[in-house]
C-alpha cells in the first residue's frame, strides 16, 4: 500500500532528509519545512520504502501538499 | 404466604430490570467489546451503585428495563459523584418519556448535592414512538440540554462515549466539560450515514463520518480517545481527581511528589538555536509531580498542548506550544481548544501555568479564510476573563500576539516569568532585520550583505534581551531553567489566596 506524506502547513520546503528507494520508519523525519522562521519536521507516519519524492527543496507548499510516497510494508 | 409471594415477586422483577435486556443484546454487546452498563458502574465507582433512583421506570411495559438509562449516586475516590447510563441492551439505548424523565432528575439531584455528574452515553437517540411524550415539552429532551447549559460551571460534567450519540442526543456530549470516545465503538453525529445518503446523496460509512478517531483528531468534538471502555473509565476516574465537587469550593490538595528523574536536566533538554524543535512534553515530565500529568484533547491541534497535572499536589492547567507540531504556532484550531480549556480550569478553580515557546499565529490566505482571527479572539478572551492564579513562562520566545495570547504582561498573569533564554518581541531578529532593512540589503553588493544582516541581527537580539526586559519591569523575573520547578512551586503556593472577579458587568459578548 501506498501513503503519501502530506504538509503540515504551508511553508518552503527546506530540506528533503530521504531519497528515493530509501527505507524509512514510522515516525522518521523525511522532510523539513520552513515556516514562520521555525523548522517544520514531517515524519513518515508508516514504515516503508521512499517512492517518489513530489516536492522540490525551495518549493512554497500550502497545507496537505502532497511531499512524497512511501510504499508501505 | 401472601407475603412471602409478594416478595419473591419484587425479587424477580428487580433482578430482571437489573439483568437489562435480552441476552442476544448482551452478546451483540460483548462481540463488539462493550460492557453491560452495570458492568461500567461497578468499573466507575469505588463500590458500585450506592443510591439508585427509577429502577421500576416502566416496570409494567415488561421489556424496557428501568427504561433503558441507570440513574443514581455512586463514589469516586470517596467523593459523591452522579450518574446516567444508558443501557444498550434496552431498545439500544433510546431515550422514551421515562428515561428522559430520569436524565433531568438525576440533572436537579447533581445540582441539588452539588457533585459532579457522569453521563455514560450509548444510545440510538429518541424512540419515535414516543415522540410526544418525551421530545417537545417542558420537560421533554430539550430540557436535559437546558439544564446541562445551566449546569456548565456550577458542577462537572463529564461524558463517556461508549456507543452512538445520535441526532439530538449528540448535544449531550457537546455541552459537557470533557468527552472520553471509545475506539470503534464511539461515534456523535446529527444524521446517520443512511440518512446522508437519503437527504444528500453522500455515500459515506460510520466511521469516517462521526467515529471516535475523526472527532478526536479532526472536528474537536471529541477530547480523549480511549482504546477500551476500561481505559475510557480509568481516564475519568483520573481526570475529576484534578476537580473540586461544584465552583464554590476548591480542588483537593493531594500529597506532592517530586517531578520524575531523567539524565538530562531543563538546560540540556533546550537548544540554543531558536528555530529548532524541541519536545515540549520533555519539559512538562520535568516540573510536573511523577505521573500526574493528564492531557486533555493530545490529538485534536497538537501544536498547542493542554492538560491537568500537579505541582506540589496543587491541581494547575497547563496551556504548552509544541515546537516539536508545526513549529509550536498557533492555529485556527489550538486557539480554539486553548480557550475551552481555560473556561475548564477557570471555572473550577484550576490555576494557569502558561508554557510559551510561540512564533506567533499562523499567516496566509487559507487560515485567514477559516477565520483565525476570530479563533485567535477566544483564546485571548478566555485568557484574559481567567481570574485563577495565572502564572506565564517565557520558554523561548513568544513574539507578536502569541505573547499576547500565552498570557503576557498585559493580561495580569500573577507573574510572567522568562527562562534565561528567552526572546519577546513583535517577531524574531531574522524577519525583524528582513522586515526593516530589505530595501537597505538589496541594495548592498551581494558581498556585504551578509555581514550586514548579522550585525542588525545582534543589535536587536541586543534590543530584546531578556534581561532588558527585565530591567524594564516588562517581565517579573528571570530565572535559570533548572530552577522553574522550584518557582513553579513558590508562585503557585504564593497565589493560592487570590480571590478577584474580572468586572462587573452581566456578561461579555464573547467572540465565537
Amino acid at each position: 500500500m501506498m501513503t503519501t506524506v502530506k504538509a503540515s502547513m504551508a511553508g518552503t520546503v527546506w530540506k528533503i532528509l530521504v531519497s528515493e528507494g530509501e527505507r524509512v520508519e514510522a515516525g522518521q523525519d523525511v522532510v523539513i519545512l520552513e515556516s514562520m522562521k521555525m523548522e517544520i519536521p514531517i515524519a513518515a507516519e508508516e514504515a516503508g520504502i521512499v517512492k517518489n519524492v513530489i516536492a522540490a527543496e525551495g518549493n512554497f507548499i500550502n497545507v496537505d501538499d502532497d511531499l512524497l510516497e512511501i510504499e508501505n510494508d | 404466604m401472601a407475603e412471602l409471594t409478594t416478595r419473591s415477586k419484587h425479587d424477580e422483577m428487580k433482578e430482571t430490570i437489573q439483568k437489562g435486556g435480552n441476552e442476544k443484546y448482551h452478546a451483540k454487546n460483548s462481540e463488539q467489546g462493550k460492557l453491560f452498563v452495570r458492568e461500567r458502574l461497578e468499573l466507575l465507582f469505588d463500590d458500585g451503585i450506592l443510591a439508585e433512583d427509577g429502577t421500576f421506570a416502566n416496570v409494567l411495559a415488561k421489556d424496557l428495563p428501568a427504561d433503558g438509562v441507570v440513574t443514581g449516586i455512586g463514589k469516586i475516590h470517596g467523593r459523591s459523584v452522579c450518574v446516567m447510563a444508558n443501557d444498550s441492551t434496552v431498545k439500544a439505548g433510546s431515550w422514551g418519556a421515562r428515561t428522559v424523565e430520569k436524565i433531568i432528575r438525576i440533572q436537579e439531584t447533581a445540582e441539588k448535592l452539588g457533585v459532579p455528574l457522569f453521563y455514560l452515553v450509548d444510545s440510538a437517540g429518541a424512540r419515535i414512538t414516543d415522540q410526544l411524550e418525551m421530545f417537545p415539552g417542558r420537560r421533554g429532551a430539550g430540557r436535559i440540554f437546558y439544564n446541562q447549559v445551566k449546569l456548565s460551571g456550577r458542577i462537572p460534567q463529564i461524558c463517556l462515549l461508549f456507543g452512538p450519540s445520535a441526532a439530538g442526543g449528540a448535544y449531550i456530549p457537546a455541552f459537557c466539560d470533557i468527552v472520553v470516545m471509545v475506539e470503534k465503538n464511539a461515534s456523535m453525529y446529527l444524521g446517520s450515514p443512511r440518512m446522508a445518503e437519503m437527504v444528500i446523496g453522500e455515500k459515506v460509512d460510520l466511521e469516517t463520518m462521526g467515529g471516535a478517531k475523526m472527532h478526536c483528531t479532526t472536528s474537536g468534538c471529541g477530547d480523549v480517545l480511549a482504546k477500551t471502555e476500561q481505559e475510557a473509565i480509568a481516564y475519568a476516574r483520573q481526570y475529576i481527581s484534578y476537580f473540586p465537587d461544584n465552583f464554590k469550593i476548591k480542588p483537593v490538595i493531594e500529597e506532592p511528589k517530586l517531578p520524575a528523574n531523567f539524565e538530562k536536566t531543563i538546560e540540556e533538554i533546550i537548544p540554543a538555536n531558536q528555530n529548532v524543535p524541541f519536545n515540549m512534553y520533555d519539559l512538562i515530565d520535568r516540573i510536573v509531580d511523577e505521573g500526574s500529568f493528564c492531557e486533555v484533547k493530545k490529538l485534536f491541534a497538537a501544536e498547542l498542548i493542554t492538560g491537568l497535572a500537579r505541582i506540589n499536589g496543587q491541581s494547575v492547567g497547563i496551556i504548552a506550544n509544541q515546537p516539536r507540531v508545526k513549529g509550536g504556532v498557533l492555529f485556527h484550531d489550538s486557539a480554539d481548544k486553548a480557550a475551552k480549556f481555560i473556561q475548564l480550569c477557570d471555572a473550577f478553580h484550576i490555576p494557569l501555568l502558561f508554557l510559551a515557546d510561540v512564533p506567533g499565529f499562523m499567516i496566509g490566505t487559507q487560515v485567514e479564510k477559516l477565520g483565525i482571527i476570530r479563533h485567535g479572539a477566544k483564546m485571548i478572551f478566555a485568557m484574559s476573563e481567567a481570574t485563577v492564579p495565572k502564572v506565564t513562562v517565557i520558554v523561548r520566545k513568544a513574539y507578536g500576539a502569541g505573547l499576547y495570547a500565552m498570557a503576557g504582561p498585559a493580561f495580569e498573569p500573577d507573574a510572567c516569568i522568562a527562562l534565561s533564554t528567552a526572546q519577546i518581541a513583535v517577531m524574531g531578529p531574522e524577519a525583524a532585520v528582513n522586515a526593516v532593512y530589505a530595501n537597505k540589503i538589496a541594495q548592498l553588493p551581494k558581498e556585504e550583505q551578509a555581514a550586514f544582516i548579522e550585525e542588525k541581527r545582534n543589535e536587536y537580539r541586543a534590543e530584546i534581551d531578556v534581561y532588558r526586559l527585565a530591567s524594564e519591569l516588562i517581565i517579573d523575573d528571570v530565572i535559570q531553567p533548572n530552577e522553574l520547578r522550584a518557582t513553579l512551586e513558590a508562585r503557585f503556593e504564593a497565589y493560592k489566596t487570590k480571590d478577584i472577579s474580572f468586572t462587573e458587568r452581566k456578561h461579555g459578548v464573547r467572540p465565537v
